[in-house]
């Protein structure tokens, strides 16, 4: 792996195109720009074609014989599934709107990385195979052939876009260059051209459950461990139940709050909220995903990976389901779940128990995000709050692309934020809700061997973080989002060293305070609470 | 060098309609027969086009949601920017088409301080530019429509009356001529001009810009410059849309230009990125209201698909649940 620049060194970026048209500057594979291809054995498990050792670096991709064909036959048969698709082919009036929009041209100056040009990789084609004026005048109307050259080129930028959808916002039609990398990334499945940082998780989701592939008795003892350092933090032992029947509530929230910090602190922040209130819940061994991987391949294999949570809600007969943070996640569950696998109308609108709200908004699917529920419950007094506790937090927020802008969360959250935190600083406004910047390591690019395009990405975030971290002094990170909080604590350690990561309901949890909990010293870091030390010192 | 293939393009489309049009017996096959073909390809085209879109269907509800979701009732919801009703979306579409709503928001990204941060700033001509385009040439084209009705209309009357309020020259300067020439001329310049947009440009970004501003210099020069024979070309038009058109001797080749510059425009439209203007009715992102919560969306493509079922997950890992305390169906 070639040593990720510095940051003086990286964030030196020629916004300036290249003097060669963009047709004839043949695509160039950059060391740390890209991630490992996909295994086999990933590809095999889940049934994806052509499954096989191979290199993006390498000249053979090992393609099958009739790759082109495979793929215009899947472009015709996605024109005809799609009206996004077929629409934004024919729209976009290369008005350069979305062009500085996109984090990865900010963060590369990449002429590709502009969403029109993304667009165009794919839309040239369509115009020389699907388009009359293609085929007479060729070139001349925007058309070229479909080469390996051509498909390379494809992989590689559809696999530097995060499906972020910040380039929607601008665009005077609404093109959403999230859906033909979407497709895009469809395509390339289609002859086995996936990375293997999500191919991995995928087939581990479809057999395990979740994306890490934890096995039911290491989730369990992964929830064990949070539990002890629950009760060295509250003194409280807290006893959560998995895949039981007759739950009210299913809880279903992304394997990685599962398995690293910062992640594990907002797991433990849920299991302290829901003890507190007695919530009868139950986690799922079976369904131990929220995230949805498969949304990065294919439409197939994304709905094949929901279709858990649904089908597991029923076998245990709660009454609805409760969601945990995650970006994607929700992006999915909004505007996807229902679709694919509904009707469940085998669950009850959902209503808290505690309060008697009703979640009108979640109808039909049934699903409550974490931040609505606890909204509601700070909104009707029912949480003792101290928000001294995080009193030596100065606390900015972080909008996660698909819950700004595929989901409309932004409330929500800052209502919960401003009523355990004292201290909260909002970033400029042009880099947050729906014009909020990605991480950079979205849609499954956050390996570790494409840190150079992760932290490029990433640069815009990081370029606003930094702007109140200098003048307010911030130094913390907050985000509803299990990838934010993995990848984002990278790209503050890069560019940012000085500020810390985390989720939402760790800062409840911090100043959640809790029936016969003793006194707290630390917070659920470790950490001693401010104003402690000063105490010690005097007794 | 595309904006140059384009420039000379329509320069050869305009010589060929004022070379043309300056031999009597072709002033028929200019005045007549071209644009009633222009005008069925145009029409044609665009239903065609339309139809093709309206088959495929839309899958998914994928609004992109560009503020606050409708979710707890204390919580401020953004009718407009995140509708959740049909109401909602109604009002959502209409600021986007009459006022480019998504246009406005429009930022520049830029540089600062050493070259290592960034900041964004207003940018605010391109819809500016935009806006006065379209609606410049919207109003044009209603004004036009005088020539093809025998009585002019009291409402197109008063278009013309406040477009040329300023009651300068004779015949009475309209506003929006000057608007359309300028903005299609900084439309022009940025293009050209911004380094990323240029290099974004192909021919079909250039073309259509030349040829509205080629049709807009023949009208202006028509109507305040070399004159032409108002009266018959009225007749024309009232003749064309009635089937009977007669093209009368005193027609300047000026306006002949003019009618075929149009009509290349006509042909042009329904295979070019000008179908933005029924386009944009149709995205999925913006036309949707967000409600996939409340209300289910059907796909009429769903298909069943393969998933690992509970039963096959918990014979794959019944020993290790029944260690980890875990309940199993089976024993
Ligand atoms: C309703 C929403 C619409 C929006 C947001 C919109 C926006 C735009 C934009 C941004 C451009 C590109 C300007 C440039 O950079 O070159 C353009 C070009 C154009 N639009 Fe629209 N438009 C809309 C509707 C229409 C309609 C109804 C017409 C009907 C006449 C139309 C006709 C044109 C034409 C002829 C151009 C050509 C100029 C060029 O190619 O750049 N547009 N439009
Ligand atoms: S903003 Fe939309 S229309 Fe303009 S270049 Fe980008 S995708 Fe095309
Ligand atoms: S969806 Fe996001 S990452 Fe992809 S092109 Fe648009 S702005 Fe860039």
């Amino acid at each position: 792996m070639a040593k990720l620049p510095k940051p003086e060194e990286l964030s030196k970026i020629d916004l300036t195109p290249p003097k060669t048209d963009w047709m004839d500057t043949p695509v160039v594979f950059k060391e740390g720009m890209f991630c490992h291809g996909s295994k086999p054995k990933s590809l095999e498990i889940v049934g994806f074609p052509n499954p096989r050792e191979w290199r993006p670096a390498d000249a053979d991709w090992k393609l099958p014989e009739n790759w082109k064909e495979i793929l215009l036959e899947g472009i015709a048969d996605r024109l005809k599934k799609y009206r996004s698709f077929r629409l934004f082919m024919d729209i976009c009036v290369r008005c350069g709107a979305c062009a500085d929009k996109c984090h990865f041209f900010i963060g590369t100056g990449d002429p590709k990385n502009m969403p029109v040009l993304r667009a165009e990789l794919i839309r040239s084609v369509y115009r020389k195979e699907f388009t009359t004026a293609g085929k007479i005048f060729g070139r001349m109307a925007g058309a070229r052939e479909l080469t390996v050259d051509v498909l390379k080129e494809w992989w590689y930028y559809f696999y530097q876009c995060t499906e972020c959808r910040r380039c929607s916002v601008f665009c005077p039609y609404g093109i959403d260059q999230a859906e033909i990398t979407m497709i895009g990334r469809e395509l390339l499945n289609l002859l086995g051209l996936n990375i293997e940082w999500i191919a991995g998780p995928v087939s581990n989701c479809y057999m395990k459950g979740n994306h890490l592939g934890l096995e039911p008795h290491t989730i369990v003892g992964n929830l064990e461990y949070m539990l002890d350092d629950i009760e060295t933090v509250t003194g409280k032992r807290i006893k959560p139940t998995f895949n039981r029947k007759g739950a009210e509530i299913l809880f279903v929230t992304p394997s990685g709050d599962l398995f690293a910090d910062p992640g594990t602190y907002t797991a433990m922040g849920y299991m302290m909220l829901f003890e507190e209130l007695g919530l009868d819940y139950t986690w799922s061994t079976y369904a131990s995903e929220g995230g949805n991987f498969g949304f990065f391949t294919s439409n197939e294999m994304a709905k094949r990976l929901n279709s858990k949570i649904y089908a597991e809600a029923k076998r245990l007969g709660v009454k609805w389901i409760l969601g945990g943070e995650c970006g994607h996640m929700w992006r999915v569950l909004s505007q996807y779940m229902d679709t694919w696998n509904g009707p469940a109308d085998f669950l009850e609108v959902p209503k808290s128990p505690i309060t008697g709200t009703v979640f009108e908004n979640a109808k039909s699917m049934k699903m409550v995000h974490v931040a609505e529920f606890t909204a509601d419950l700070i909104k009707n007094n029912k949480l003792k709050l101290d928000p001294k506790r995080n009193d030596h937090l100065k606390v900015t927020w972080h909008d996660s692309c698909n819950v700004a802008r595929g989901m409309g969360m932004l409330e929500e959250p800052r209502y919960v934020l401003k009523n355990v935190v004292n201290n909260f600083v909002e970033m400029p406004e042009d880099t947050i809700r729906e014009k909020t910047f990605c991480c950079g390591s979205g849609t499954g690019l956050n390996a570790s061997e494409d840190m150079d395009l992760r932290m490029k990405g990433g640069f815009p975030r990081a370029n606003a973080v930094k702007f109140v971290a200098d003048h307010y002094g911030v130094n913390m990170l907050a985000n509803v989002c299990a990838i934010d909080r993995a990848t984002l604590k990278a790209l503050m350690e890069y560019w940012v060293p000085s500020v810390g990561v985390c989720g939402l309901h760790e800062l409840v949890a911090n100043a959640l305070i809790m029936k016969g909990e003793k006194e707290r010293t630390t917070d659920l870091r470790g950490e001693p609470l401010p104003g402690i030390e000063a105490k010690e010192e005097k007794a | 060098m595309k904006a140059l293939v384009s420039l000379i393009a329509v320069l050869l489309l305009a010589l060929i309609a004022y070379a043309g049009a300056s031999v009597p017996a072709m002033r028929f096959l200019f005045g007549v027969v071209i644009p009633y073909a222009a005008f069925i390809i145009f029409v044609v085209g665009m239903v065609v086009r339309i139809l093709k879109w309206a088959s495929s269907p839309v899958p998914f509800r994928i609004p992109t949601t560009t503020g606050q979701q409708k979710s707890l009732p204390w919580i401020k919801h953004s009718t407009i920017e995140s509708p959740s009703t049909g109401l909602g979306v109604i009002a959502r579409m209409a600021l986007e088409v009459l006022f480019f709503r998504s246009l406005f928001r429009n930022l520049k990204t830029q540089q600062v301080g050493d070259g290592t941060q960034v900041a964004y700033g207003e940018a605010k001509w391109l819809w500016a530019a935009g806006l006065a385009f379209h609606w410049s040439f919207l109003i044009i084209l209603v004004r036009h429509m005088r020539f093809f009705i025998e009585q002019v209309p009291a409402a197109i009357q008063m278009i013309e009356g406040l477009d040329s309020f300023l009651q300068i020259g004779a015949p009475l300067f309209y506003m929006t001529d000057a608007v359309i020439l300028a903005s299609v001329t900084y439309l022009f310049i940025r293009r050209i001009g911004i380094p990323q947009v240029k290099y974004i440009s192909l021919i079909a970004d250039y073309f259509p810009l030349f040829l509205i501003l080629g049709i807009a210099v023949t009208g202006v020069l028509m109507r305040y410059f070399t004159k032409t024979d108002i009266v018959s070309v009225k007749v024309l038009a009232m003749g064309l849309i009635s089937f009977n058109p007669t093209v009368a001797e005193t027609i300047s080749p000026m306006f002949f230009t003019h009618l075929f510059l149009l009509s290349v425009l006509f042909v042009y439209f329904p295979m070019s990125k000008l179908v933005h203007m029924a386009g944009v009715f149709m995205s999925p992102t913006r036309n949707l209201a967000n409600n996939s919560r409340m209300k289910r969306h059907v796909n009429p493509w769903n298909y069943p698909v393969h998933v690992h079922t509970y039963e096959e997950y918990e014979n794959d890992f019944r020993e290790k649940m029944k260690g980890a305390g875990l309940p199993v169906e089976k024993e």
